[in-house]
C-alpha cells in the first residue's frame, strides 16, 4: 500500500495523476479463515481493522454481499456527535468521537472529519427542559454540551429562522465536538488499512448460512461464492442481521425499517453547522461538495426495499422550508433510502450471541454511523477474547429479558 | 404512499393508517406464570421477516378498528388484510401474480 502524504499527492499531481494503485486487494475467498466478518459496512470493516491492528488476527475476511459501503454507511447522512443521555451510552458515543477526532492520522486516509457544532433545537417549554436535563447530563458524564438562548443559535447559524414560524425557536442544544465526516471515505479508509494488515475484503459474496459443529458451535459459513470454515463469525449486517440470525434460529429485539434522505443542488458554503430538529423532524448539513444533505423519517412500516414513500421526505423539506425560508426554491438533486434495524431502547446490541462462535453488532438503527470507529473497536475486542469490552459491556441482548434498557428514545434527537 | 384495503372501508391512502407492528402475537393469558423468557419474546422478540410477512394496522383516522395484512416486505406490496379474528386467506402469497412482486404499484 502506498502511504499517503503531501509529497506522494505533489509527485501524482505533477505526473497528471497516473500511477495511484487500487487502495485495499481484491481477495478470494480462502477456504478457512481465524475469524470472519459478514458485512463490510463502517463497522465491519472498522471491527476487522482493530481485530488485525489489536489483536494480532491477520488471517481474516470481511464478506460483503454487495460491495463495501453500499449499506446504511454509504447512505446516512453523516452527523457526528455523542450527547446521548445514559452514562452507558455517552461512554460508548464518547468512545468513538475520540477515535474520529485521530482517525485520518490512524489511518492515512482522510475522512474529513469536520466537528463543526452540531446544534439541537428547541421548539416547546418541553424541549427545552428534555435538552436542559440532556446538557446536564452530558457534563456530569464528561461530554461536552451547551445551552444557546434562540440569538446565539441564530448567530451559530447566520440561515435559521428564530420566530416568525410555527414553532418559534427557543434555544438550543450544541455539542461543539460533534460534527460530519464523509461517509464513504470511512468505509474506504477502514478496508485499505485492514487489507494492508492481511485482511482479506470479499465484495460480492453473501452469506447464505451458518454452520454449526456437534456441540452447536459455529464452524463454517455458506456464501454464494462457496463454504469458508471459522470458530468466529462476527455479524455486522445493520438491516438485514435479522435474516442472518435466523440461519440459527435466534430472533432479536430487531425491526427492520427504511430511513431516507436527500440532498440538492450543490450551491456555494452558506451551512456552517449541522441542525437538527426532533419536534419539526429535520436535521440538515451542507456537504464539502456544496449540496445540502437533508435527512427524513422512517417509514411506518417494516420494509427490506430500499426506499420509502415520498410523504416522509416531503414533510422533512416542511420543516426545512419553515427554518430556513432561503432554502425554499431550491431543487433537490437525489433522494433514497437506507434498511435501518432498530430495538426497542434505541440502543445497540454489541454482543456474544448464545450460539458459541457468533457475535453481533446491531441495532444502531437510525444513527449508528457517528459510531463507527467505537463500535468496530469494542466489537473487535468482544470477538478476539470472547468476552465484551467494559464499554459494550451493558450493550448484551439479555439486557431486553434481565429489565435494564438503555432507553435512548428521546436522544435518538429525531423522532423515529 | 402505500394504497391500503381497510377490510370495513376499502381502499384509501397509508396516511389514514398507523402500523401496529407485527401480527399474532398473542399476550400470555396469565402473564405472572410463564417464563422470563416467554414473557421477553412476547414483549420484544419479532420475526422480521425478509418477505411475506402478518402485520397489524389500524385504520386511525377511518373507522378506527384494527386489521391484520399480509405484506412482502421485499415489494411492500399487500397480499391481503383481513379482520381481526379471521384467518388470512389461505394461499394469498400464492395466488400473487410473480409479475406484480416487483413492480412499485398495488395489488
Ligand atoms: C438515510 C439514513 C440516514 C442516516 N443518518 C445518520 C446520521 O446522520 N448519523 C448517524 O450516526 N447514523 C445515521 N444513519 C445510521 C447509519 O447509517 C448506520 O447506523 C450505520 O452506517 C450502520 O453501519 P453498518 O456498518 O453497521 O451497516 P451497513 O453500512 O449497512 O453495512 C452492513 C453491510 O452488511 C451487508 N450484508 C447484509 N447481509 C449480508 C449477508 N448475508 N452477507 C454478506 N453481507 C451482508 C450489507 O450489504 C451492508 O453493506 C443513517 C442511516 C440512513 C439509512
Ligand atoms: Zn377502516
Amino acid at each position: 500500500m502506498q502511504p499517503f502524504s503531501g509529497l506522494t499527492l505533489l509527485r501524482r499531481g505533477l505526473s497528471g495523476q497516473r500511477g495511484w494503485t487500487p487502495q485495499w486487494r481484491r481477495a478470494q475467498p480462502k477456504p478457512s479463515y481465524d475469524a470472519v466478518i459478514v458485512g463490510g459496512g463502517g463497522h465491519g470493516l472498522g471491527a476487522s481493522y482493530y481485530l488485525a491492528r489489536e489483536h494480532g488476527l491477520k488471517n481474516i475476511a470481511v464478506l460483503e454481499k454487495g460491495w463495501i459501503g453500499g449499506g446504511n454507511t454509504g447512505r446516512n447522512t453523516t452527523i457526528i456527535r455523542s450527547n446521548y443521555l445514559f452514562d452507558e451510552s455517552a461512554a460508548l458515543y464518547d468512545h468513538a468521537l475520540k477515535l474520529w477526532e485521530n482517525l485520518s492520522e490512524e489511518l492515512n486516509y482522510n475522512v474529513m472529519f469536520s466537528p463543526r457544532g452540531v446544534m439541537m433545537l428547541a421548539h416547546t417549554v418541553h424541549d427545552v427542559q428534555v435538552s436542559k436535563r440532556h446538557i446536564h447530563a452530558n457534563r456530569a458524564a464528561g461530554v461536552d454540551n451547551e445551552w444557546l438562548t434562540p440569538a446565539q443559535a441564530r448567530a451559530f447559524c447566520p440561515v435559521l429562522k428564530i420566530d416568525d414560524i410555527r414553532y418559534p425557536v427557543l434555544g438550543a442544544a450544541l455539542q461543539r465536538r460533534g460534527g460530519t465526516a464523509r461517509h464513504d471515505a470511512v468505509a474506504w479508509g477502514f478496508a485499505r488499512a485492514a487489507s494492508a494488515l492481511g485482511v482479506d475484503i470479499i465484495e460480492n459474496c453473501e452469506v447464505t448460512g451458518i454452520r454449526r459443529d456437534a456441540k452447536g458451535a459455529v464452524e463454517a459459513v455458506e456464501t454464494t461464492r462457496g463454504l469458508i470454515r471459522t470458530p468466529k463469525v462476527g455479524v455486522s449486517a445493520a438491516g438485514h442481521t435479522s435474516v442472518i440470525m435466523k440461519m440459527v434460529g435466534l430472533q432479536l429485539p430487531l425491526e427492520s425499517f427504511p430511513l431516507q434522505a436527500l440532498v440538492s443542488e450543490p450551491v456555494k458554503p452558506i451551512f456552517p453547522c449541522v441542525v437538527m430538529s426532533n419536534t419539526i423532524h429535520a436535521y440538515i448539513s451542507q456537504s464539502d461538495k456544496g449540496e445540502l444533505v437533508i435527512g427524513a423519517g422512517t417509514d411506518a412500516y417494516t420494509s427490506y426495499t430500499q426506499r420509502g414513500g415520498l410523504h416522509i421526505d416531503s414533510h422533512a423539506l416542511e420543516a426545512i422550508c419553515e427554518l430556513f425560508p432561503m432554502f425554499r426554491r431550491m431543487r433537490m438533486l437525489r433522494s433514497w433510502g437506507g434498511i435501518v434495524d432498530v430495538t426497542p431502547d434505541r440502543s445497540p446490541i454489541i454482543a456474544k450471541t448464545p450460539v458459541p462462535g457468533l457475535y453481533v453488532n446491531c441495532g444502531w438503527g437510525t444513527g449508528g454511523f457517528k459510531a463507527t470507529p467505537g463500535s468496530g473497536h469494542v466489537f473487535a475486542h468482544t470477538i478476539a477474547r470472547d468476552e465484551p469490552h467494559p464499554i459494550n459491556a451493558p450493550f448484551t441482548i439479555e439486557r431486553f429479558r434481565d429489565g435494564h434498557l438503555i432507553d435512548e428514545a428521546a436522544a435518538a434527537a429525531v423522532a423515529h | 404512499m402505500l394504497l391500503i384495503e381497510c377490510p370495513y372501508c376499502g381502499p384509501r391512502p397509508e396516511l389514514e393508517f398507523s402500523h401496529g407492528g407485527q401480527a399474532h402475537i398473542a399476550r400470555p393469558q396469565n402473564p405472572a406464570e410463564v417464563s422470563v423468557q416467554e414473557w421477553t419474546d412476547f414483549l420484544y422478540m419479532r420475526s422480521n421477516l425478509k418477505g411475506v410477512h402478518a402485520e397489524r394496522w389500524r385504520h386511525t383516522h377511518g373507522c378506527a378498528r384494527f386489521f391484520n395484512a399480509l405484506r412482502d416486505t421485499t415489494t411492500d406490496m399487500f397480499l391481503a388484510t383481513y379482520k381481526v379474528g379471521e384467518q388470512a386467506p389461505p394461499g394469498a402469497a400464492a395466488a400473487m401474480p410473480a409479475a406484480n412482486r416487483t413492480s412499485k404499484g398495488q395489488p
